[in-house]
């Protein structure tokens, strides 16, 4: 990890300061970086629908097709159906478990992940027994998810808590163990010990590890809610699919899985802006 | 130095037969052998020597980075049994905290304390002061040059109120001006705040220009070979005829060593 205590090679002398910032980034690059990234969804789309039309497969929906579902799932008044205009009621359901299990995630995998990477005799108890229950699929989970939290929405927060927990514990653990001894000598030598060592070195010095975790955990957070509500919950994004399927309503699953991307994507930069505010410090960790 | 010799004087610091072995798998290396030190306060000593001689071990001992195998440090006759903040390291690679401003980075060991906030603002543009930074207080370490972030690590010691400092080859990564520089700059901080420094150094220069003691340690066990007061009156003038024959002195005696023990080693 690019911790940067460890300087080898020397800076110049005097004022290099600054050079290491990244620069500023001119108006016309940042417009042709935007013009790409929006090029290339838009070619997809665009070969999405050649692809339909000259094949004439009637199992997959034309793009056209699927943005007139998604304003009926929006706004309603199109197919005045049991969808119509339940976007708010599907999407708020969704967000609730995604983010009350990646949220649970957090408060237990950053602490415990910190605990695991700095104590060793917690690091020798809890260790091997998270190591064996890691490989297990979330999916696996399932059948006794149901069992102990019955057919409902906490169920969803379980898997999602699941599969967003390691990436997070790991990250962490991880974030800690390669902390720079030396940090842990200075800040003994000026009197810094015990919990506050904690919060004051091992945590800031984990912190890019751990904003890594919080990202992967976040993907897997949108992935596991389609697992998750699909244990029978009545409304959800992922129960919006999942009765797209059961009805062969493909447009409907497209129109689902296009507004969990969404939704994952501005989560996504949500937590990049955050991650670049708190680790302003560092240009390289930003994202 | 007084030469008041009538009173005993009490030792400020003293390294007391110090043995330190190492166990590397399943043999064991000795480090230093029965080393032992005094120091007065404000003194200013170097500990110079080939690598392997042990002498940033001793200095990490005083730190209380390491125990030693047997034998004793204190100062002011208190034992040291563990970091301590009267102890003060500066390491070669600077070791600032990277996600705290050169102002957090000088104020660390005064929050520790739990200092009212208007001290710990005085403390800190004191030293922020006199190592010339004051204009980077808000700068981050990694955008400074490497000879300004030495003077970070140089005032976040004595921020702290350190009574030693341990400076393990500080100005080893940094370019010949850099280094100069700061070599004049820590004389000067030397001079003003009268801490005890000891240097750990391979430069047989910089420890004639710094010093008022060279300490020549040897390799293979590590140990004391020869400690040398140095008499020049400071300012040092690295060209002067009578520094060259200091520097000669002492290079011979690291020398001669390194030669003795690679003919006992091809014999």
């Amino acid at each position: 990890m690019s911790q940067s205590s460890i300087t080898t090679a020397p800076a110049a002398s005097g004022i290099a300061a600054g050079a290491a910032m990244p620069g500023r980034v001119w108006p016309q690059e940042r417009a042709q970086g935007i013009l790409l990234a929006i090029a290339f969804p838009v070619a997809l789309v665009v070969l999405w629908h050649l692809l339909v039309v000259m094949s004439g497969t009637r199992l997959v929906p034309t793009p056209y097709r699927v943005g007139v579902m998604m304003y009926d799932f929006a706004f309603g008044g199109v197919y005045d159906d049991a969808f119509s205009g339940t976007i708010v009621i599907h999407l708020l359901a969704s967000m609730q478990r995604v983010y009350g299990g990646f949220a649970l995630a957090i408060i237990i995998g950053i602490p415990l992940g910190l605990l695991i990477g700095k104590v060793r005799i917690i690091r020798q108890m809890l260790d091997p027994t998270l190591s064996l229950l890691r490989p297990i699929p979330v999916t696996a989970w399932l059948p006794l998810s149901m069992i102990f939290f019955g057919l409902g929405p906490r169920s969803a927060v379980f898997l999602v808590f699941l599969g967003a927990f390691y990436p997070i514990l790991l990250n962490t653990i991880f974030g800690v163990r390669s902390v720079d001894l030396r940090l842990f000598e200075a800040a003994s030598m000026l009197g810094c010990d015990g919990s506050r060592m904690f919060r004051q070195v091992v945590l800031p010095a984990a912190t890019p590890s751990i904003f890594n975790g919080l990202r992967l955990a976040h993907g897997f957070a949108w992935i596991l809610i389609v697992v998750g509500e699909m244990t029978g919950v009545p409304t959800g994004l992922g129960s919006v699919i999942m009765d797209g399927r059961t009805l062969s309503r493909t447009d409907l699953v497209i129109t689902g899985m296009i507004v969990i991307g969404v939704a994952g994507f501005i989560t996504d930069r949500i937590i990049v802006s955050i991650n670049n505010r708190v680790l302003r410090w560092s240009p390289q960790h930003h994202g | 130095m007084d030469n008041d010799t009538a009173r005993p004087r009490r030792q400020f610091l003293t390294v007391r037969d110090v043995t330190k072995t190492f166990q590397i798998g399943a043999d064991s290396v000795e480090a230093l052998r029965r080393v032992n030190l005094t120091m007065d306060k404000g003194e200013f000593v170097c500990l110079i020597g080939a690598s392997g001689c042990g002498k940033s071990t001793l200095l990490r001992i005083i730190a209380g980075f390491e125990q030693p195998s047997s034998g004793q440090v204190s100062v002011y006759e208190h034992p040291v049994t563990g970091p301590g903040s009267d102890r003060g390291m500066v390491f070669q690679d600077y070791a600032l905290f990277p996600w705290m401003t050169v102002r957090e980075n000088i104020s660390f060991g005064p929050r520790q304390k739990g200092l009212p906030k208007e001290r710990i603002r005085a403390i800190t543009d004191e030293y922020l002061n006199m190592v010339g930074l004051a204009n980077f207080s808000d700068r981050f370490p990694q955008q400074l040059s490497g000879g300004m972030k030495q003077r970070v690590a140089i005032a976040r010691v004595l921020a702290n109120e350190c009574e030693v400092l341990l400076m393990d080859e500080p100005f080893g990564a940094l370019d010949a001006l850099t280094r100069e520089k700061l070599q004049q700059e820590l004389l000067e901080i030397w001079t003003r705040t009268r801490v005890t420094v000891i240097f750990v150094t391979h430069s047989v220069e910089e420890a004639v220009v710094l010093s008022d003691r060279v300490v020549v340690m040897t390799a293979g066990p590590g140990r004391i070979e020869a400690d040398i007061p140095i008499e020049l009156a400071r300012p040092r003038e690295v060209s002067a005829i009578d520094f060259n024959q200091v520097r000669r002195d002492i290079t011979l005696r690291l020398t001669s060593h390194v030669a003795s023990r690679s003919v006992a080693l091809a014999a």
